[in-house]
């Protein structure tokens, strides 16, 4: 019998912001312990919260970006628990009433397996609230007794919960890559998952198609996708096996280990804490004004989703090559700075960026940031393809110049010759010569056997030296071998 | 000097009739001789003092002196104080030196007064006797048997025993009011948001108000202008244009309209109380005011509000006392929960304790409705209930406190009779309305009674001015206990 998979997501993403949530502190990654650690880090007695605007213009963004009604009023609560690294003894965050409510995301979903093909999906984003992160525990290197760092407590974060509306770990996956790319495209959040800008917790539990919602456990702090995968994949298995085998899911939390590709239980529900949430009395409650909306949205750039239909309606892109040249706001911008400079070739320049960028950029790792050639140069190269200048194999060397030695497309085809024969006399000259050397074959063709178009093309690319203009050779060829067929 | 207001004082320093160091050297001289009787300072700190009082007279000498320039002042030890001990009454912060300054410590430095010492509290501020203090209680100067109230009890117990020339305090539920009160002095809690809570050591964050306790309502107004003021440190301050709280204290009473609640006259009041407050505001009647009979209904549920709202936030606020980066840690533990529990169970007294359990009960998941979300409820129909009443008068006038000042160790089995203490100070706590106590007479056993004087919002500069009226006309808050050596 069939087992549906249910999955929900919590991300933390960390905001971008210069200083702490309810302090001025720093919030840059990798200091020594404890020098971004204030009075209010360390949770001094006297102390007082004093909310980051930055971070709640931030969430403000977000929330308009997923379609989502903003709250104009929501309220911090305080939850309350025990821990070394939580500084006051409770984390302030938000509880009935959050600054995001329910939006939707859309996410492009490849199949991980099988011969599936790529699929659109809708996923509701229940709410999203805003918080602050705890510091870190260090267990090693204290001869048994346990270190605290408390720079990274009070790191403003925006807690973005999903509906459990995902039914794969593809799906899953898709859309912590959606949401990871959407962060990092209205600019909250710098993504970087290494340094935990950007972590999943997600919640599994598989039941029979059309039985009620099975026992939910929660994978906690992903912090790569493999991970996710990974993740998902044996925690999936262990529910079915473990369902299959008689046994009982019990509702719990766990780890991922990497290293044995397996999840583990961290605690259970009876373990399960009562953190006595209450509005936070050193806190207002957050007004967002219209004008505070407003001024959100000025500063949206345009959406992925919105690009994305764009390239398609207004560019005729297809929806795949759309969806990835929308992948990241970077890889759009390059897209449409490139195009800019040879406006009427939007299906080579998507070709270009999917193709041979994308490709150079994998081998030499790096992503299209960092990428070597600048769009300007990638469309002054898409300007001589279009103009007949060069051909795809002159072009494919210009690009090979450009990424290792740089220069501007120009400069490298008058350099290296690769201007290619578009002088219809001299074109003609060669597809004469060679009709004239091969009376055998041309009879052939002649005869029927169209097949042999592909050698005469060859023949003359080779006499030309490669910069015959394949379309005028095509032409010509033709022209003079059907003239007597 | 000693019985002098705040502005004759400025006015003897100006005119170089005394020198601060010599005014903080005779309030040291007083607490070296007075102190281990009474015990109403924890730290005093005699050497950084007098560099302050130095500073001043230098200010003084250079013509920038302001109203409080030299003064010597009392500072509650809830407030952090860079370089001072802050105790906050515990022993879970025994040790604690505070690394900066709390906003009221900032604005009296900015004055050019002389931070005199830190004054004894009850522990965390919970407490109505100052007998939760690990410090030891304090006495009431007036009968040494008997308590100074809390949890401002140290300093008013110092203002009264003019061990300096005013003090700060804070009010969660009456801890400004009810220790006045008890020691014959007067005090003030202004609106909720008024005073900075920064550096303010939290007990109840939506309660939490600081206000200064004096020997009459002229000197509340001077402290009152150096306390107040914007912070944005604090997110609950007050964006409010600066006033000066002394400009009305002149101002005749003729009109003025005294609202006396039903509720404040009920039964558990005592009739040597009743007694004083009655001819209080007979007295007030000479001066021109009207009464008018009001009621507040809701008001009876403040005191059980209190210990459902006052709880949940303290234990909250303190669970940062936990042993791990300052203040109180266990000697012995075998590991984290241990060292958690250990270091709480031997740092802090058994009021704190027994308020923290009250609190993390009535947040506890399924009974967060019955206990919290309801007494917020009544919370609001109790400041509506002033809202109402303030349509027909511009104060309302009632006792302080049931009674004058019990002994020591008289409430002590009982929290539910010591927290009645407080039973007329709590709603104007839980409205965020400012209160004063003022001294209007004795009672049988020759203990100072206290008048609460509770305003409108923002109506502290009115509230003054009737204080002062009835102190031209009256010299209750001018007696001073024996025994202090004047």
């Amino acid at each position: 019998m069939q087992w549906e998979i249910i999955i929900g997501l919590e991300v933390h993403t960390q905001l971008s912001t210069n200083s702490k949530i309810f302090s001025g502190a720093s919030t840059t990654y990798g200091a020594e312990p404890n020098t971004q650690a204030d009075a209010v880090s360390i949770a001094l007695p006297g102390v007082l919260p004093v909310l980051n605007k930055g971070a709640v213009e931030r969430a403000i963004k977000f929330g308009l970006a997923i379609g989502a009604n903003i709250a104009s009023r929501s309220v911090f609560a305080r939850k309350n628990y025990f821990y070394p690294d939580l500084p006051k003894g409770y984390q302030i965050s938000q509880f009935d009433l959050p600054v995001v409510g329910q939006g939707e995301l859309t996410i492009q979903v490849e199949p991980l397996s099988g011969n599936g093909k790529p699929y659109e999906k809708v996923v509701r984003v229940t709410r999203a609230h805003l918080e602050e992160d705890a510091g870190k525990s260090l267990h090693e290197d204290f001869r048994g007794m346990t270190g605290i760092d408390l720079n990274r407590a009070g790191t403003p974060l925006l807690e973005i919960v999903s509906e459990p509306d995902m039914r794969s770990a593809a799906e899953a996956v898709a859309y912590a890559k959606t949401l990871h790319s959407l962060v990092r495209w209205i600019g909250i959040c710098d993504g970087n998952m290494q340094e935990g800008s950007f972590r999943c917790d997600v919640n599994v539990s598989v039941r029979r198609p059309g039985a009620p919602l099975g026992t939910r456990r929660e994978i906690k702090n992903l912090n790569s996708f493999k991970f996710m995968q990974q993740a998902i994949d044996y925690e999936v298995q262990w529910q079915i096996d473990t369902l299959e085998n008689g046994g009982k899911i019990q509702q719990a939390t766990v780890l991922f280990d990497p290293e044995k590709g397996t999840t583990h239980a961290m605690r259970s529900k009876e373990e399960a804490h009562d953190y006595r949430y209450f509005p936070d009395p050193d806190l207002l409650p957050l007004d967002i004004t219209p004008s505070m909306l407003a001024q959100a949205r000025d500063t949206l750039p345009e959406l992925p989703q919105a690009k994305r239909e764009r390239y398609v309606t207004e560019l005729g892109l297809t929806p795949y090559d759309a969806s990835i040249l929308t992948s990241s706001r970077e890889m759009a911008e390059f897209f449409e700075a490139a195009l800019a400079e040879a406006p009427d070739q939007r299906k080579i320049c998507a070709n270009w960026l999917i193709g041979d960028v994308s490709a150079q950029l994998n081998r030499d790792g790096l992503d299209i940031a960092q990428c070597p050639i600048t769009p300007k140069q990638l469309g002054g190269m898409l300007k001589r393809i279009s103009d007949g200048t060069i051909s795809n194999a002159g072009a494919k060397e210009v690009f090979r110049v450009m990424w290792s030695e740089s220069g501007e497309a120009d400069a490298i085809i008058d350099a290296k010759g690769l201007r290619q024969v578009s002088d219809t006399g001299a074109i003609e000259k060669i597809v004469d010569e060679i009709i004239a050397n091969n009376p055998t074959q041309v009879a052939d063709y002649r005869g029927g056997k169209d097949k042999l178009f592909g050698f005469f093309v060859g023949l003359a690319m080779k006499a030309s030296k490669g910069k015959a203009n394949p379309a005028q050779l095509n032409e010509v060829l033709k022209r003079k071998l059907d003239n007597n067929k | 000097m000693l019985n002098s207001s705040l502005t004759q004082m400025g006015a003897a320093l100006h005119a170089k009739r005394i020198s601060s160091i010599e005014l903080t050297q005779l309030y040291l001289n007083r607490i070296t001789e007075l102190n281990p009787a009474l015990n109403a300072y924890i730290t005093t700190n005699a050497e950084f003092s007098l560099a302050q009082a130095r500073r001043a007279d230098q200010l003084l000498a250079n013509g920038k002196a302001q109203s409080l320039t030299g003064i010597p002042i009392a500072q509650k030890d809830i407030f952090c104080a860079k370089s001072w001990r802050t105790t906050c009454g515990s022993k879970m912060l025994e040790n604690f030196i505070a690394p900066y300054d709390a906003h009221v410590i900032e604005q009296f430095n900015n004055a050019g007064a002389v931070n005199l010492g830190k004054t004894n509290m009850d522990e965390f501020a919970m407490g109505s006797s100052n007998e939760t203090s690990f410090f030891g209680p304090v006495k009431n100067p007036w009968d040494n048997h008997a308590v100074p109230g809390g949890s401002s009890g140290g300093s008013a117990c110092a203002v009264a025993a003019r061990l300096c020339a005013a003090a700060t305090g804070t009010d969660t539920g009456g801890s400004i009011r009810q220790p006045a009160a008890l020691c014959g002095i007067s005090g003030i809690k202004p609106t909720y948001g008024t005073v900075s809570r920064y550096g303010m050591i939290a007990f109840a964050s939506s309660l939490d108000q600081a206000g200064p306790m004096a020997r009459n309502a002229e000197d509340l107004a001077l402290m009152l202008n150096v306390m107040t003021g914007f912070d944005e440190r604090d997110s609950t301050s007050l964006q409010r244009d600066k006033e000066d709280y002394a400009r009305d204290l002149n101002k005749p009473l003729a009109g003025l309209r005294i609202g006396l609640p039903k509720e404040f006259f009920a039964e558990g009041l005592a009739q040597d109380v009743a007694g004083c407050v009655n001819l209080a505001i007979t007295e007030y009647q000479k001066l021109g005011a009207s009464i008018v009979d009001i009621t507040l209904p809701n008001s009876r549920l403040a005191v059980p509000v209190y210990y459902v709202l006052a709880p949940a936030e303290a234990s909250s606020n303190l669970s940062r006392y936990d042993g791990v980066r300052y203040g109180y840690r266990a000697p012995e533990y075998s590991d984290l929960t241990e060292m958690y529990e250990r270091s709480r169970a031997q740092g802090f007294g058994a009021e704190v304790k027994r308020r923290i359990m009250i609190g993390t009960y009535v947040l506890s998941h399924g009974y967060y409705d019955a206990y919290y979300l309801q007494a917020q409820k009544i919370r609001r129909l109790i400041a509506q209930d002033f809202t109402e009443a303030f349509q027909n008068c511009d104060v309302i006038m009632g006792p302080t406190s049931p009674s004058t000042a019990f002994n020591l160790g008289e409430k002590g089995d009982d929290p539910v009779q010591m927290y009645l203490s407080d039973i007329y100070t709590i709603a104007v706590n839980l409205a965020g309305l400012p209160g004063m106590s003022i001294p209007c007479g004795f009672g049988s056993n020759g203990l100072p009674i206290g008048l609460q004087i509770i305003g409108n919002y923002f109506d502290e500069a009115r509230m003054l001015n009737a204080a002062h009226q009835y102190q031209l006309v009256t010299d209750n808050h001018q007696r001073a206990p024996n025994n202090i050596g004047l």
